[in-house]
């Protein structure tokens, strides 16, 4: 974690025209939650994209994600550049700090998933699930109130203080930010809340249909696909992994951020949270991939698309009936 | 005519003057919260409904009854053909239908891809799985019928790997296979690819409708003297279970050797290790 600390204070130092360090939390054992607020620096507020990493603490290859993403912001691409000036990304390396230290103490904690808030009086183990904490039909679905089960859901909604830093500050945000990606391992998915269609550009029509040599059913999918042959499956929760309340993808909908997904990285099972380190760059690259394939369809949603098909609409009008009205002039 | 004609442009110009539309989708406000949660909620009740109904007929191959049934077949193959060279993962669904079977289950059929992980080799599988309901839960019973793929040739390597062993005088041992950085010594890859088939016996017991096994990673192995052809190893291997984010941990008492295959003579469910911390005295 202090390698993680160090570099991001590194990324500000060498980029301090588009990155500013936000602490915005801290956790229970008192660490700090820190973000990079990443974009072209600007008077007026600007939307905004939101990314979180490592809320469950085995989950290694989230956090590497999230460095590897902060890394490809600040690059020279005229895309990445165009949606820099017009949104910030915020994004989160590791949110569950203490979890993430202790999955890093020996061999015997690297399977700790929740976080160290001690468990109610007389019990006996620890942790909170954060990913079943949030304020979203807190306690019903996917939990067990057994205080020593990985899916403990707190002792009441957003009672974790790694949970209560993204409610607030997503909260305050929620009419600049567009779109919401939280991501863990392992499984090989894009999971997307209740109802909400699986498509993420203008022509929903377009994304959502069968493409007959691969077994994807979105382009998001196929996206991904394209980097090193990796199959991710997008969909519901409750339809392609389990039900479950209380996660961050679904308290973030619910405020209203219309984009909200769960990515689930590599692997498919073989070595599950322990990730080979030689995956780790393949593994980002076509996550990055479809990172990137969202939030370009979310900027030119806001940015481009509407605004000029509206304009060219309207000024073809306006020409077409300009020629009719000079020309009935002259005739009459 | 020339009014409605200037009436016609000026409110096209009224029109192209005013500020860009941005078209968002439905925004769901706070003050919906309420309508918001009981839909969830009522989501929820028809999810239940849904499943039942969603998993009779044809199923959905990406989506979670198909991809359980589907789990418990690569189970299957690696309990009766898997060996430390010859380990097989359930590569893709691509089709699936389920039926329930008067009141005692509910039986699959499946189209599926299976991967052999070492030859990098894929063929396709059609599959039956039955799951019993009812009072009496038994292990799910598998019929599989694969293409070649299961007749890959690993003669040569299980032998070496055998006699390599039987002529070694110490004993193997090795603790967390893979360790933390997701690393396996070479020399310990056959160990692991062990430790997956002989899970596979207890996955494969273990599963039901509402599971998905893989396993997480061996905590230790210890090969014990024998005087048989047998090799045999103890194992601690600790499995997870998808659907309830568990580590559950597995005392196996394993045996290999080339002609017979794998076989798991002891298996002991350990309770659940809230902390697994080392004694206060070491760091």
């Amino acid at each position: 974690m202090g390698e993680i600390t160090n570099w991001m204070d590194q990324i500000v130092k060498e980029n301090p025209n588009v990155v500013t360090k936000v602490d915005y939390g801290k956790t229970y054992e008192n660490r700090t939650i820190s973000l990079l607020k990443i974009g072209s620096k600007s008077a007026s507020a600007k939307k905004a994209i939101w990314m979180d990493c490592g809320i469950h603490a085995r989950e290694w290859i989230s956090p590497a994600f999230c460095q590897y993403f902060i890394n490809q912001t600040y690059k020279t691409d005229p895309k990445m550049e165009q949606m820099m000036k017009n949104m910030d990304f915020y994004v989160t390396p590791v949110l569950n700090v203490d979890g993430y230290i202790y999955s890093w103490t020996d061999n015997s904690t690297r399977l700790w998933r929740k976080n160290r808030t001690p468990g109610p009086e007389g019990c006996e183990c620890l942790g909170t699930d954060l990913n079943r904490n949030f304020d979203i039909n807190w306690g019903t679905l996917g939990i067990s109130f057994n205080c020593c089960s990985i899916v403990y859901p707190g002792k009441s909604a957003v009672s974790e203080a790694e949970a209560q830093a993204i409610t607030d500050f997503v909260g305050n945000r929620t009419d600049e930010i567009l779109c919401f990606l939280t991501i863990h391992s392992y499984g090989q998915m894009l999971l997307i809340p209740y109802g909400h269609p699986n498509v993420i550009a203008p022509n929903e029509n377009e994304l959502v249909h069968k493409h007959k040599k691969t077994t994807c059913n979105t382009d998001l999918c196929l996206a991904m696909k394209k980097v090193h042959g990796k199959q991710y499956t997008v969909g519901t929760s409750p339809d392609i992994l389990y039900s479950f309340s209380g996660s961050s993808k679904d308290w973030a909908r619910l405020q209203g951020i219309p984009f909200a997904f769960t990515f689930e990285l590599r692997d498919d099972g073989t070595y599950g949270f322990e990730l080979p380190e030689d995956q780790i760059q393949p593994a980002s690259e076509e996550a990055y991939s479809g990172a990137l394939h969202i939030i370009t369809h979310v900027h030119d949603k806001e940015f481009i698309k509407p605004t000029s098909t509206a304009a060219t609409v309207a000024a073809m009008l306006w020409t077409t009936m300009m020629a009719v009205f000079v020309t009935s002039t002259v005739i009459v | 005519m020339r009014l409605k004609i200037i009436i016609v442009l000026t409110i096209l110009t009224g029109i192209t003057g005013s500020p860009s539309i941005t078209i968002r989708p439905e925004v769901e406000l706070v003050d919906n919260k309420q309508r918001i949660s009981e839909q969830q909620n009522l989501v929820t009740e028809t999810d239940e409904v849904v499943e039942d109904v969603m998993a009779t007929g044809e199923l959905n191959p990406n989506h979670y009854p198909a991809q359980r049934a589907a789990k418990v077949v690569q189970h299957y193959i690696n309990t009766l053909y898997g060996s430390p060279f010859k380990v097989f993962h359930l590569h893709r669904v691509h089709s699936g239908n389920a039926e329930d079977v008067a009141d005692s289950g509910r039986k699959y059929q499946l189209e599926i891809s299976v991967q052999e992980m070492i030859s990098n080799t894929s063929g396709k599988c059609s599959a039956e799985v039955f799951f019993s309901r009812g009072d009496k839960q038994h292990s799910p019973q598998v019929q599989v019928m694969c293409e070649e793929l299961l007749k890959i040739n690993t003669t040569k390597e299980e032998d070496a790997f055998y006699q390599h062993l039987k002529k070694n005088t110490s004993l193997l041992s090795a603790e967390y296979l893979p360790d933390s950085h997701g690393h396996i010594e070479p020399d310990m890859k056959p160990l692991w690819h062990l430790a997956s088939v002989a899970s596979s016996f207890i996955m494969l017991n273990e599963s039901t409708q509402d599971t998905l096994f893989n396993m997480a990673q061996v905590a230790n192995v210890t090969q014990l003297a024998t005087e048989s052809d047998q090799l045999k190893f103890e194992y601690l291997i600790l499995l997870h279970e998808m659907v309830s984010q568990e580590i559950i941990r597995w005392k196996l008492l394993v045996s290999w050797c080339p002609p017979e295959g794998v076989k798991v003579l002891q298996m002991e469910k350990l309770p659940h290790c809230h902390e697994c911390e080392k004694p206060p005295n070491t760091n």
